[in-house]
C-alpha cells in the first residue's frame, strides 16, 4: 500500500505584482518520506514552503492538507533579540503542552541535551538548529518543514544533520519537507528532490534529478559522475567522515564541474 | 503624609506595576518608536475630548486604538518605511493636537500638565482609572501571556503553530495605548515612552526569563516613582521628570555594575 499523501498541492500559483514566483507547482508530500527542494537563490523555495504551511495564500490553484496536520515548522531564522532573557529550556516550553522528561527526550533525539539551560543567545549556528529541530519534535508533527536546516553550519556539520534528520523520520515516522542548496550533500537522506526554478524543472529519485539535463542546465555540474562519488563516500560516512570534511567543498554548485571530479578522483 | 503624595505615590505605584510587562515587550519587539508615536497622538486624543465634552481618558485610549489600526493598515501597503511612518505619524499627531487645543478657544487645557505629566494632582479618580483599567491590562497580559511571547520569538512559527498573530498583535497595540492613557497623567506624553522601556531595559540586567524580566521592571518601576516623589518633594523638582531620572540612574547604576549575564 502506498503511505497516505499528508499534503497535495495542485496546480499552486504564487503572483506579486507583476512577479509570478511560484508557476503551477503540482506536488505531493506523503507520509514517511523526506522530500528536498532545491533551486537556485530567488526561485521562489521558501515561498512554496510558506503556501504549503498556510502563511501565504495561493494567487491560483491550491494547497489541501489533511484533516488536523501537525506540522513542525523551522524557520530559516528566529531572530530574537537579544534583549529577551530566553533559556533552551523556556524556549522549549513555548512549543507545546511539554513535561521536563519530553523535553529532555526531545534534546536527546537530536543530541543536544547538554544545551537545556543555555542562553539561546549563545549557541551555534548548528546548536540553533538541533534546539529548533528539537522544539518542532515536541509539538508531535506528522510532518517537518525545515527551512534550510543546512544553513550556517559546516559541511561536516551538515551531514551530520541531514543523518540526524532522516534518522527522525525513521523515529518518529513523519514526513519531511526540507530546503537545501546541495543535493549531493542530501541526497543518500532523500526520497524525493524537486528542483524548483520559479517552476518544476525535474523532479524524482535523487540520482534521476541529478542525472537531468535541466538539473545540470541550472547547476552546471555534470551530475552523475560526481554524485556517484558522493554516494559512494555516504555509505561509507562513518568510517570517513572525516575525509569527507576535507574534500567537499562548501558549495559545489559554484565550482566548474571538471575541477571537482578531479579533485575527488584524486582521492580516491 | 499629605494627601495630595499620597495619592500621587499611589498612582504612580499603578502606573509602574502595569508598565513593568508590556515595557518587556516593547523592548523585546523594538517597538520603543511606535510607543511614542501612540504617546504623542494621545494629545490629539485629549483635545477631542475636551471638543465633544467626553471623558479625556476615554478618548485618548480611542485615539491611540484607531492610530493603531491606521499603522497597521498603512505598514501593509508598504508606502515608506515603518520608522518614517511613525515618525511622520508621531509629529504630525502631535502638532494636530496642539492645532486642536489652540482652535478650543472658550476652554483652557494646560498643556504642560498633559506634556510632561501633572502627577501631585492626581486625584482620587484618577486613581480608580489607574487601578481599574491596570487590573484589565494585566489580567489580558496574563491570559495572552504564551501567544504574547510566541509571536515574539517568531510570528510566522508562532502562525503555523496556531496562534492568531494579528489579533495578539493588535491587541498588544490596543493595550499599550490603555497604558498611554493611563500614564499621562503621571509623566506626561512625553516621557510616557521612558517608563515603558527604562525599568525593562534596566531588568534585562537581572533577568533570567521573560517572567522575571516582566516583574523586575514592574519592581524598578515603582522603586523609580517612590524616588522620583522623594526627589520632587525634598528639591521642589516637576515630578514627571524626576521619575525618569530616578529610573535613568538606576539604568546606568545596574550597567556599570559588573554583572555576568547567564541568560
Amino acid at each position: 500500500m502506498s503511505p497516505t499523501s499528508l499534503v497535495d498541492v495542485n496546480n499552486l500559483s504564487i503572483i506579486y505584482g507583476e512577479n509570478s514566483v511560484v508557476s503551477n507547482v503540482s506536488m505531493q508530500l506523503k507520509q514517511g518520506e523526506i522530500t528536498t527542494l532545491i533551486g537556485p537563490n530567488g526561485a521562489g523555495k521558501t515561498t512554496l514552503i510558506k503556501a504549503i504551511l498556510g502563511l501565504i495564500t495561493p494567487s491560483m490553484g491550491e494547497v489541501n492538507r489533511s484533516e488536523s496536520l501537525q506540522i513542525g515548522y523551522m524557520p530559516q531564522k528566529l531572530h530574537i533579540d537579544s534583549t529577551f532573557p530566553l533559556t533552551v529550556e523556556r524556549f522549549l516550553k513555548t512549543a507545546a503542552f511539554s513535561s521536563a522528561q519530553d523535553r529532555l527526550e526531545a534534546l536527546q533525539a537530536v543530541g543536544a541535551e547538554m544545551l537545556l539551560k543555555h542562553s539561546v543567545h549563545s549557541l551555534s549556528g548548528g546548536e540553533t538548529q538541533r534546539v529548533m529541530l528539537a522544539r518542532s519534535l515536541l509539538r508531535k508533527p506528522e510532518l517537518l518543514v525545515l527551512d534550510e536546516p543546512a544553513q550556517g553550519v559546516d559541511v561536516n556539520g551538515q551531514i551530520e544533520l541531514y543523518n540526524l534528520i532522516a534518522h527522525i523520520r525513521d523515529q518518529y515516522g513523519c514526513a519531511v519537507l526540507m530546503i537545501s542548496h546541495d543535493l549531493h550533500l542530501v541526497m543518500a537522506a532523500t526520497d524525493q528532490v524537486i528542483c524548483l526554478n520559479n517552476h518544476i524543472c525535474c523532479s524524482g529519485h535523487p540520482a534521476k534529478v541529478s542525472s537531468d539535463p535541466s538539473y545540470i542546465e541550472l547547476f552546471g555540474v555534470p551530475g552523475a559522475e560526481n554524485l556517484a562519488l558522493y554516494s559512494h563516500h555516504h555509505n561509507q560516512h562513518d568510517q570517513h567522515s572525516e575525509n569527507i570534511n576535507i574534500n567537499t567543498q562548501p558549495d559545489i554548485a559554484d565550482i566548474p564541474g571538471e575541477n571537482h571530479s578531479s579533485h575527488c578522483g584524486g582521492n580516491h | 503624609m499629605p494627601d495630595f503624595l499620597l495619592f500621587a505615590l499611589l498612582g504612580g505605584i499603578g502606573v509602574a506595576l502595569i508598565a513593568g510587562p508590556l515595557g518587556a515587550f516593547v523592548v523585546w519587539r523594538r517597538m520603543a518608536y511606535f510607543g511614542d508615536t501612540l504617546a504623542h497622538s494621545a494629545l490629539f486624543g485629549v483635545a477631542m475630548g475636551v471638543l465633544f465634552d467626553i471623558n479625556v481618558n476615554f478618548a485618548v485610549v480611542c485615539c491611540c486604538l484607531l492610530l493603531a489600526l491606521i499603522l497597521v493598515s498603512l505598514q501593509r501597503q508598504h508606502l515608506v518605511a515603518t520608522d518614517t511612518l511613525l515618525g511622520i505619524m508621531a509629529h504630525s499627531s502631535l502638532s494636530l493636537g496642539l492645532v486642536a487645543i489652540a482652535l478650543l478657544d472658550d476652554v483652557r487645557v494646560d498643556l504642560m500638565d498633559y506634556l510632561f505629566g501633572d502627577l501631585l494632582a492626581i486625584s482620587p479618580s484618577d486613581l480608580y482609572w489607574i487601578y481599574g483599567g491596570g487590573c484589565i491590562v494585566l489580567l489580558l497580559i496574563w491570559r495572552l501571556w504564551n501567544s504574547l511571547l510566541a509571536i515574539t520569538i517568531n510570528e510566522e512559527l508562532a502562525q503555523v503553530e496556531g496562534v492568531p498573530v494579528a489579533r495578539i498583535r493588535l491587541a498588544l497595540m490596543l493595550l499599550i495605548g490603555v497604558v498611554i492613557a493611563i500614564a499621562m497623567k503621571v509623566v506626561g506624553i512625553l516621557l510616557i515612552t521612558s517608563l515603558l522601556i527604562i525599568p525593562a531595559a534596566s531588568a534585562r540586567r537581572l533577568a533570567n526569563s521573560p517572567e522575571q524580566m516582566a516583574m523586575i521592571a514592574s519592581l524598578l518601576g515603582v522603586i523609580s516613582v517612590m524616588l522620583g516623589l522623594y526627589a520632587s518633594y525634598q528639591l521642589d523638582t516637576p515630578a514627571g521628570p524626576s521619575v525618569v531620572v530616578a529610573a535613568l540612574i538606576q539604568f546606568l547604576l545596574l550597567y556599570s555594575l559588573p554583572l555576568r549575564r547567564a541568560v
